[in-house]
């Protein structure tokens, strides 16, 4: 399951979709927003998705990761628009037999995500705003 | 050539606009890469610039069309 959502993410459906009778783990990763960036104080983040292409972005890194573990199923679910200060801007999770692989193939698939899926966060802090990232 | 451009984040907030249309001398990305930095100076100060075609991102030697699909992609920030 790969989802681009404007919603509240609906972790129990994100979970629920990777359940699977020959998994025995599933590792989640929770992404939040967080009160501080640096010294900032951060009052809210704007995120947006170059929708088309982040889904198949996402498939690649699944895919990917399928052939490295043996992963059994993968569920995102990645938010756009305004959010507020603890709201889960993305839920991933993944099953697979044991354990192990699971915390592997869970820190791969966000770690990658975060460098080559096209979504973009802008903080908006208290005196600016900045899209993350974008200058050196 | 004429080329439509989507653009997003950093890139969009340079350029003005949700889509660009914009002529470029040339037929590759790279040539397209010359005419946004040379029409958007401040691209240049973008930690990163990929172009996707279609949807994947774009070596700078692939060859356009005006039918492509392109997009911008400023450094991403996801997750």
């Amino acid at each position: 399951m790969i989802e681009i959502t404007s919603n509240k993410i609906d972790r129990e459906k994100v979970l629920g979709a990777v359940a699977h009778l020959e998994g025995g783990a599933i590792c989640t990763f929770i992404g939040t927003v967080r009160s501080k960036t640096a010294d900032k104080k951060v009052l809210r983040l704007e995120y947006e998705c170059y929708e088309p292409m982040a889904i198949q972005e996402i498939q690649k890194i699944i895919d990917f990761a399928k052939v490295k573990w043996p992963v059994l199923a993968v569920a995102v679910s990645h938010r756009v628009g305004t959010l507020q200060l603890g709201d889960e801007a993305v839920v991933l999770a993944v099953s697979t037999p044991h354990r192990k692989e699971s915390f592997e193939a869970c820190q791969f698939m966000i770690d990658t995500l975060k460098q080559t899926v096209p979504i973009w966060k802008k903080e908006i802090f208290e005196g600016g705003e900045e899209w993350v990232s974008a200058h050196p | 050539m004429e080329l439509k451009i989507k653009t997003f984040g950093a890139a969009r907030d340079m350029m003005g606009g949700k889509e660009v249309v914009i002529k470029i001398n040339g037929t590759n990305v790279c040539d397209l890469r010359k005419t946004l930095v040379a029409t958007y100076p401040a691209l240049a100060d973008l930690r990163s610039l990929l172009i996707a075609v279609n949807q994947q991102y774009a070596e700078d030697s692939q060859q356009l069309k005006e039918t492509d699909e392109i997009a911008l992609i400023p450094p991403v920030s996801g997750g």
